[in-house]
């Protein structure tokens, strides 16, 4: 009796136990939640203002004039700008460094160049505005020439130095993942280290190098305080990587304090992040799709 | 009894190798003769594996060895300082104990190693293609999905399709390392089969645990034992009277 007893409160704690994780597990997906409706229902009265297609395709941004005008498609070229040149350079910087620490580097070296990436990523983003907006601004001005060292390639170069760490750490360990078999199989075939690499491991690792590139990019179009300081703040189409532009959350994050609350530019910012947010979305549905892909097909199964 | 000049294409003389300060392997000397199988036995560990490795530089992947000694194929040191083990890979296959075809088509795996060594003619790639897997007889099997991930095949398949990666590379000493021990008995007897077909045009060296094996597929078998070559000899002798009595604790089981 004694025995059963003990049992049933033994039961009971593990039933506890579950729930008690569950309602953890369960937290965030509530707060992501709660934080979408508060977006959702913050943003969609605009829509009683204007149609959904002006909004995202309308070319002029101008919330404070009188009537006010809610185009965002300036904005959105402007972050899709700074990302597109941001991932030239963060993209193979990024595989790059992720192929050598991972397959080339000598052991003491390895371990530098990985803290030192890991450095990077803990970099406040206001640090690299600084650095963005005090030497490489002006530096950009003068020696091209340009009216203001404020623009995209300020932004992208800055950005790029946000997205390397996510991309070369990601890449590195899908590379890490490759089986130990395939790298021998191909040096008993006669391959050199180069065509190893070339041929077997990357191509083995390029759907998690895929991933690494996705999650780079929504880290770069969701990042504010950098494009803020130094996109140069222009809602304009731009015509030159020269140009500035206000990127969406250079958007938001400048103009939410001035927007009198529950205003139709209030409600526009709120739109914008609704953008902003089906976005980075996209990008993380498409970076799980190509990952699962990858499970699915892939390697070393007898 | 008449002497006959035999041809050895691989020779090791007095090799030693260390993994950092741990011997792996103690004064082997070794001839193998050219177009026969010879297996290497013993128990895990005895360095069986370690010396089929070092036949082919694999081991030089592994930080921290070394290796002394001579290993001799077609009379030039593969240790030597001007030798490439590119080349020496090229010239000596290995087929691993797991199948590790690469996650490419089944084409792709067999026209790995002949695109590097600089095949381009596609008519000459496609024959080799149907040439190496006919030798594995795996032909009629994969012929209509040349084109699909040589991961949808099961394990003998795999491992067939492995070995003729390694014909693909026209090679003259095929290196198995235990190469049926993760398949099942009727795929084993398949690979077993084509060993005894292959060994007319390629010298075969196989790591088997399994005694049966080593007496059914082999002419020549040598015994290890912690590093150290305690006999080798024809099979037949080794699996009726060896010299050495240790030999034969072994194969008749009394340790091991």
């Amino acid at each position: 009796m004694k025995n059963r007893k003990h049992s049933l409160t033994k039961r009971v704690k593990e039933i506890a136990i579950r729930n008690l994780f569950g309602f953890f597990a369960f937290l965030s997906v509530l707060l992501l939640g709660l934080i979408l409706v508060f977006l959702f229902r913050e943003g969609i009265p605009l829509f009683k203002q204007i149609s959904v297609a002006d909004f995202l395709f309308g070319t002029a941004w101008y919330p404070t004039y009188e009537p006010p005008e809610y185009g965002i498609w300036p904005l959105i070229v402007g972050s899709l700008a700074v990302t597109f040149f941001a991932c030239l350079i963060a993209v193979p910087l990024g595989i790059l460094s992720a192929v050598y620490i991972a397959e080339i580097a000598p052991a003491g070296i390895k371990e530098i160049l990985k803290s030192i990436i890991e450095l990077l990523a803990g970099l406040p983003s206001v640090v690299l505005g600084f650095f963005g907006m005090v030497i490489v601004g002006p530096w950009l001005q003068e020696t091209f020439d340009l009216p203001t060292g404020l623009n995209i390639v300020n932004a992208a170069v800055m950005l790029a130095i946000m997205a390397i760490p996510t991309i070369s750490s990601i890449s590195e360990d899908a590379l890490y993942a490759v089986p130990r078999e395939f790298k021998e199989a191909s040096y008993a075939l006669g391959a050199t280290r180069y065509e190893t690499i070339i041929r077997v491991i990357i191509p083995a690792a390029l759907s998690g190098i895929s991933t690494a590139v996705i999650l780079g990019m929504a880290r770069a179009i969701g990042e504010t305080m950098v494009v803020l300081m130094v996109a140069g703040g222009a809602a304009a189409i731009p015509e030159s990587i020269f140009d500035a532009v206000r990127p969406m959350t250079a958007s938001i994050a400048a103009e939410m304090g001035e927007a009198p609350f529950r205003s139709g530019h209030y409600h526009a910012l709120f739109a914008t992040g609704i953008v902003l947010f089906m976005i980075t979305l996209a990008f993380n549905l498409i970076a799980d799709y190509i990952s699962n892909r990858f499970r699915e097909t892939g390697s070393g199964t007898l | 009894m008449v002497t006959v000049e035999k041809d050895f294409i691989i020779r090791t003389k007095g090799v030693d190798f260390f993994y950092g300060a741990f011997r792996a392997l103690s004064d082997i000397t070794m001839n193998f003769e050219k177009n026969r199988v010879t297996a290497l036995i013993g128990p895990s560990g005895c360095g069986k594996s370690t010396l089929l490795r070092l036949l082919n530089r694999m081991n030089d992947l592994i930080d921290g060895t070394r290796v002394e000694g001579e290993i001799l194929f077609e009379d030039r040191n593969i240790y030597a300082p001007d030798v490439d083990p590119v080349e020496i890979r090229q010239r000596i296959g290995m087929v691993f104990q797991k199948p590790n075809p690469f996650p490419k088509s089944i084409y792709n795996n067999i026209t790995y190693a002949p695109k590097l060594a600089g095949i381009r003619d596609s008519g000459e790639i496609e024959a080799l293609v149907e040439e190496s897997l006919k030798q594995v007889v795996l032909w009629d099997e994969v012929k209509d999905i040349l084109t699909k991930s040589a991961m949808t095949l099961s394990g003998g398949q795999q491992q067939r399709l492995c070995i003729a990666r390694a014909l693909a590379m026209k090679p003259d000493v095929i290196l198995m390392d235990e190469p049926t021990s993760a398949l099942d008995p009727i795929s084993t007897a398949k690979i077993e089969e084509l060993i005894d077909t292959l060994k007319k045009h390629y010298t075969i060296i196989i790591v088997t645990h399994n005694m049966q094996q080593a007496a059914r597929i082999s002419e020549y078998t040598g015994f290890f034992y912690l590093g150290k070559l305690i006999e080798f000899n024809a099979t037949e002798k080794i699996f009726t009277n060896p010299d050495v009595k240790h030999t034969e604790d072994y194969i008749t089981g009394r340790f091991g």
